[in-house]
């Protein structure tokens, strides 16, 4: 059972470690800073047509296409901003993994610090209020009360 | 009261903005090139691979600009349609054959008929992702100057031509915009 389990998860490593190179593989680079570039920018670029998977993840025809640009503009020596302009003056920032923070995007970037800070506020004032409460003084009408119940005989409790 | 409506209007709020989210299409992304110079091209055509055409051959005319492929499902779909545009004066439809094979794409248009003025072939897509294509089918419209005006993105259909063509359409005929 378990050696089978074994046999299976080895297969399933070596078939998926085989796609992740077939994407890589069929590019030279002179020295590894030039590969580790082109890796990283098809890692941090869209696919158009599977909108959720990297340039680098997809096997759709316009991915493999834009995969070769980038190869090509990265071995004619055009540097990240360059090649990511490119994209984006032709498909727009949808490109990007990662949107550039912007007056559109404040939003976006910021939206989630925002609402923390909302919670932290909101927080802040509950736990001040509950503390306010909890040490609060009694007036004296409630003082006479407590009184009242606390000295109360005893047997008058239990019948 | 407020303690409860500040909560409420809030989370219709958020129901609104979902809902608005989840009805639009996510693969519909807008084009970075509406308003500005249709990029620069030059493609043989399909018919003959000495000719070609080149983004110049745009200009002086409205032109639709219309991305297919015999490799793609809608744009079967949308030909008929196309076969009815191709009659309508006052401007160009251009076709954008993409990725495609030549006597794949000679044989659609001799068996579907042949709604353009010209076919542009592009076998390796590279003028294409100058265009921003993604997906077929996708139809520009280039004003008489060269300005992309409008991407629609998908089969043509009379409901879309209606919708968003003929008002891009009815702007460039009277000069605005």
């Amino acid at each position: 059972m378990s050696g089978r389990f074994q046999a299976f998860m080895l297969l399933l490593a070596l078939a998926w470690s085989a796609a992740a190179l077939a994407a890589i593989s069929v590019y030279d680079f002179p020295d590894a800073q030039q590969e580790h570039r082109f890796k990283h920018l098809i890692n941090e670029l869209r696919c158009l047509v599977c909108q959720n998977q990297s340039l680098a993840e997809s096997n759709a025809g316009l991915a493999q296409d834009l995969r070769q640009e980038v190869y090509e503009m990265v071995s004619s020596g055009k540097n990240d901003d360059q090649i990511l302009k490119f994209l984006v003056d032709r498909y727009g920032d949808f490109v990007l993994y990662r949107p550039p923070v912007e007056a559109t995007t404040y939003l976006l970037w910021f939206g989630p610090f925002l609402v923390l800070l909302v919670g932290l506020v909101i927080l802040i004032r509950t736990v001040r209020r509950r503390a306010a409460l909890a040490t609060g003084t009694l007036s004296a009408e409630e003082q006479q009360r407590l009184h009242q119940v606390l000295d109360q005989p005893k047997d008058k409790d239990q019948p | 009261m407020l303690r409860y409506l500040l909560p409420l209007g809030i989370f219709v709020g958020l129901v609104a903005l979902f809902a608005v989210g989840l009805y639009r299409d996510p693969k519909l992304v807008p084009s970075p090139l509406i308003g500005k110079p249709a990029p620069e091209f030059t493609l043989p055509t399909l018919k003959d691979p000495k000719k070609t055409f080149s983004r110049n051959d745009l200009l002086g005319k409205v032109s639709l600009v219309n991305v297919w492929a015999t490799w793609c499902v809608s744009c079967r779909q949308e030909h008929r349609f196309l076969m009815q545009v191709a009659q309508r004066p006052g401007m160009q439809l251009i076709g954008f054959d993409y990725k495609d094979e030549r006597p794949a794409a000679m044989q659609w248009l001799q068996s579907l008929g042949n709604p353009y003025a010209t076919v542009l072939f592009d076998q390796s897509g590279r003028t294409g992702i100058d265009w921003g294509v993604y997906g077929t089918p996708e139809t520009f419209v280039v004003d008489p100057k060269g300005i992309v005006r409008y991407k629609h993105i998908g089969p043509m259909t009379p409901d879309a031509w209606h919708d968003h063509i003929e008002p891009v359409l009815a702007q460039i005929r009277t000069g605005k915009g």
